[in-house]
């Protein structure tokens, strides 16, 4: 006995992180196995029996994957958006003094200290004023704003934390400014701007606040989609979306890895 | 400045003036169209907001700026319980996050390996591309009335003494602030996680040993190297958690009864379905003030203010 | 950019530097100086850390613009050219290899850049000579740091420069690697003929490769000159304090006689050459470099010749370091003075508490001005 409550007091702190885990994973693994579930209402909050009818017609909802198609849209574009305008404040930030330098950073550090509510209530109540249609347009503008500071702030610190002295040599080797740039400056930051495009991509495709309140009525995001089903009846097919996303996701995060790994081993 | 004599030096200085100059609009033209986004995008729309809350009217005949200040009034007494809730759920759920969040972030910084580090940091992330709204939901099956957690919780008379609390009510999980509470925390614990590993990461194992070697024991080592160090983490971690937390009205929509709801809902709900746009403004113009002043103080108090 | 191809060393690469200077604000880096590195020598700027040597290399390759003054390299004003268009190549501090280019890309990178044809044969052959050869598809992360050392050298001296700069290029090896690496670059510099200029805080490296050392300090040149020179007739207490280590004795100049000045140190008579002493003041530094002072027991003071500057004192510590033994003596004046004793005939009476007189020929002796700080230069001496 004493040996286990010691074996246990070693390894408190693993098996607390153990249990943190497994809330973190399990509505995951909840979301898996209600996508064989065949409920008996509209609603697919308990079990009743096994099926793979969901599985095998993903697409059978109404709208559903039309919602799925707008959303991917979306978060392409305010990832590319967001990604272009981002990395252009990170570099004049990381590399130029300038008046009204302390007010920018401000700018950016805000939306982010900032409740989503706040943002999509006053960004909708001036598009109100403006007169400006709901639609695609104005929640591809709100993404961006949102996506913007996140991808500063990745871009920034990589910029800041490359050495300066290789850009000088790549110089001092008869580069230009622009063939430093592109063949030094832009690889070597790279990894910062993909980690905020990431970013930018994964926060664009599964916001939801920010969308409801600067959507039109015919421009309803995946996670629109997923609200008002949760007020009218779920179907299963978004269990089967949702654990395709996290498959998808791992799938892409592990493929880069081995990738990476590939790559330093053959080296 | 192409011939030059020897005993004349050229005269460098309006150049180099020149090109200080060249460099400084170069920073000017690569912030223009980013700031200038957020400028009209999230500046000017958060100073609308503050006029529209003073204004009066309907959608019909149009809105007026009266400086209506009785809107704050009145949106204040309507939604005090609502502000209260959202602060004591969003502080709860940060407490929460920290205790859970730390010893995981913990294990992945210095008791996993290479490979189980990548493994776990992938299982900390990957759900953020699974639509947080689904998972919500799944919630409401984990805690449903007839399921096994609310059946353990019953069986170990857990439930008689949180409804005791007032925490549950009805011997039920869902729709209680119990049900919202852990949903929050769910939601936000990948960004309490993610900065405490950050900051934990960059430790020096050898400070352990350093540590211990001084005659420290271990719970002295965590208290006086290890957390200090990553009090960063704590803090952005934290903030990450709070705020968001204390905005957001989709738990409470979908896990809580009306009687838990938040803030969030109220905006929401004057927003979208009455269109009483002036008490939505004052409602998130009140939040957002509580809350910048609620995060400068606790900043001044943890003694970080480089967070970007 | 098609015009003006920094071509290879067909003209002279003489470097030559005229009202250089560089200001930060209020802050002066490079007080305006001027210098001239002759074409094909080895020359040193050497300096305690912050003195402007760094600076000054950065002003030759173009990585910082001067305040003041004019840079020519092999008789062209380059003065106002960008550092891609200068003839000349820089080895970096810590190397700054391109972390994300192998060994081979890195080394390409000049000549691919200015457009040249047969890179593959022109960077193999580099490569060999730095003894390279078969890490040509390595990272630099890969590579040992005298490895990524020698690929840094092969990517400057690949491109034929006119001028190579070297800043600080081997201060990130441990000290058995560094001696290696000076005989290499020494090599490899007589080798190709090409002018180097050389940053350095290590006043033995510099003494070993170069022909030509300019000491630094607080941006200015203090003294410029070949190393025995430097050495054995500093001009200034820095320079004396820096390069290697002087006892420097206060005295007072009372005549002279035959070239020689007559001294008097704390009633001690003393003498050395007029012509090695850098001041006309009467109240000078006499110096005198450990080495050159020679110890014998007090009992022993008759067999001393006749002619020699002599001072008595009590031994204070002694340390055997194999080659020699270096001794602390307490003068009659309570000045401490260092003394290396080679170790031949060592006389055992001679220890910790010995009384002992110091003697040596008094043309060994150097004179400085007594009114500059008398331990400038020795706080940062060789870190």
């Amino acid at each position: 006995m004493s040996r286990l409550l010691k074996w246990v007091r070693a390894h408190l702190v693993v098996l607390a992180g153990i249990l943190a885990l497994a809330y973190l994973v399990l509505p995951n693994l909840v979301v898996l196995a209600f996508s064989f579930n065949k409920p008996v209402g509209k609603f697919n909050y308990e079990w009743s029996q096994f099926s793979t009818d969901a599985w095998t017609n993903p697409c059978g909802v109404a709208d559903m994957c039309g919602s799925l198609a707008l959303s991917l849209q979306i978060a392409l574009l305010a990832t590319l958006g967001a990604t272009v305008l981002g990395t252009m404040v990170a570099f004049a930030l990381a590399r130029y003094r300038f008046r009204g330098r302390a007010a920018t950073t401000a700018l950016i550090f805000l939306p982010m200290a900032m409740p989503e509510v706040v943002m999509a209530a006053s960004l909708g109540t001036l598009f109100l004023n403006m007169r400006i249609q709901f639609g695609f347009l104005t929640i591809l503008i709100a993404h961006i704003m949102f996506c913007l500071s996140f991808v500063v702030t990745a871009v920034k610190a990589r910029v800041m934390s490359m050495d300066p002295r290789l850009e000088q040599a790549a110089q001092d080797l008869y580069a230009t400014p622009t063939q430093t740039f592109l063949r030094i400056t832009l690889p070597l930051v790279a990894p910062g701007i993909a980690a905020g495009a990431l970013l930018s991509f994964a926060l664009s495709f599964d916001d939801f606040i920010i969308t409801q309140f600067n959507s039109g009525p015919t421009t309803v995001t995946f996670p629109m989609f997923v609200w008002g089903a949760s007020q009218r009846g779920i179907p299963v097919q978004v269990n089967v979306i949702g654990t395709g996303m996290f498959i998808a996701a791992v799938v892409f995060t592990v493929a880069g890895q081995w990738l990476a790994n590939r790559r330093k081993a053959r080296a | 400045m192409t011939t030059t004599t020897e005993a004349a030096p050229p005269q460098v200085v309006p150049l180099e003036a020149a090109r200080k100059k060249r460099r400084k609009l170069t920073a000017y033209w690569l912030l223009l169209p980013g700031i200038a986004w957020l400028v009209v995008f999230f500046a000017i729309p958060m100073v609308y907001q503050g006029s529209t809350s003073l204004q009066t009217g309907s959608l019909e005949q149009g809105f007026k700026l009266t400086w209506h200040f009785a809107t704050y009034w009145d949106a204040l007494v309507e939604y005090k319980w609502h502000f209260v809730r959202s602060f004591s759920y969003a502080a709860i759920a940060t407490v929460l996050c920290l205790a859970i969040g730390y010893p995981l972030a913990y294990t992945i910084a210095f008791k996993a390996n290479q490979r189980w580090r990548n493994v776990i940091l992938i299982l900390v992330i990957a759900p953020f591309f699974t639509s947080f709204l689904i998972r919500t939901l799944a919630w409401k099956t984990i805690l449903s009335d007839g399921g096994p957690v609310v059946g353990a919780l019953n069986h170990l008379h857990l439930l008689a003494l949180s409804d005791a609390v007032g925490l549950t009510s009805g011997h039920r999980v869902l729709a209680t602030p119990l049900a919202v509470v852990c949903g929050l925390t769910y939601n936000f614990l990948p960004f309490m996680i993610l900065p405490l590993y950050t900051s934990l990461e960059r430790i020096d194992p050898r400070l352990h040993e350093a540590a211990n070697d001084l005659y420290a024991r271990p719970f002295t080592i965590f208290r006086k190297v290890t957390f200090p160090i990553s009090l960063p983490g704590v803090v952005a971690g934290t903030l990450l958690t709070f705020i968001p937390a204390s905005g957001d009205y989709i738990n409470a929509q979908l896990l809580g009864s009306p009687s838990e709801q938040m803030v969030g809902n109220g905006i929401q709900k004057q927003f979208l379905n009455v269109l009483a746009y002036p008490t939505a403004a004052a409602l998130s113009f009140i939040l957002m003030a509580l809350i910048l002043g609620m995060v400068t103080v606790y900043m001044r108090k943890a003694g970080t203010e480089e967070l970007v | 950019m098609t015009e003006q191809q920094p071509e290879a060393a067909t003209a002279g690469g003489d470097v030559r530097l005229t009202g250089i200077g560089k200001t930060y604000g209020d802050f002066t880096a490079v007080q305006p100086l001027d210098l001239t590195v002759p074409q094909g020598s080895f020359f040193a700027l050497l300096g305690a850390s912050g003195c402007g040597k760094t600076t000054t290399l950065r002003m030759i390759a173009g990585l910082e613009e001067p305040t003041s003054g004019t840079v020519l390299i092999g008789g062209q004003d380059v003065t106002d050219l960008p550092p891609y268009k200068r003839p000349v190549n820089t080895v970096f501090q810590s190397y700054a290899l391109f972390p994300h280019l192998d060994i081979f890309e890195n080394v390409a990178f000049g000549l691919r850049r200015r457009g040249k044809k047969d890179v593959k044969k022109q960077v193999e052959s580099m490569l060999e000579l730095v003894e390279l050869g078969q890490y040509a598809r390595r990272k630099p992360h890969q590579l040992s740091g005298g490895q990524q050392q020698r690929v840094a050298v092969a990517r400057a001296l690949i491109n034929h420069p006119q001028v190579l700069l070297l800043d600080e290029p081997l201060g990130a090896l441990d000290l058995k690697l560094r001696r290696q690496m000076q005989l290499e670059l020494k090599r490899i510099q007589t080798e190709v003929g090409i002018t180097f200029v050389h940053v350095t805080h290590d006043q033995e490296e510099a003494m070993t490769m170069a022909d030509t050392i300019a000491v630094m300090n607080a941006g200015r040149v203090e003294q410029l000159g070949a190393p025995a020179d430097l050495y054995e007739n500093p001009g200034s207490t820095f320079v004396a304090n820096f390069l290697g280590q002087s006892n420097l004795i206060a005295a007072e100049v009372t005549g002279s006689a035959d070239g020689d000045l007559l001294l008097s140190a704390s009633g001690v008579r003393l003498a050395m050459p007029k012509a090695r002493c850098a001041t006309d003041a009467t109240k000078v530094y006499l110096g005198v470099r450990p080495e050159k002072i020679t110890l014998a027991h007090a009992s022993a003071t008759g067999d001393i010749a006749e002619g020699r500057n002599r001072l008595q004192g009590t031994v204070v510590d002694s340390s055997f370091i194999g080659v020699s033994t270096q001794y602390v003596v307490r003068s009659e004046g309570g000045q401490e003075i260092a003394v290396f004793e080679q170790n031949m005939d060592r006389d055992i009476r001679i220890a910790p508490g010995a009384p002992v007189v110091l003697h040596w020929n008094p043309a060994h002796s150097f004179g400085l001005d007594a009114a500059q700080a008398i331990d400038a230069g020795t706080g940062e001496a060789a870190a």
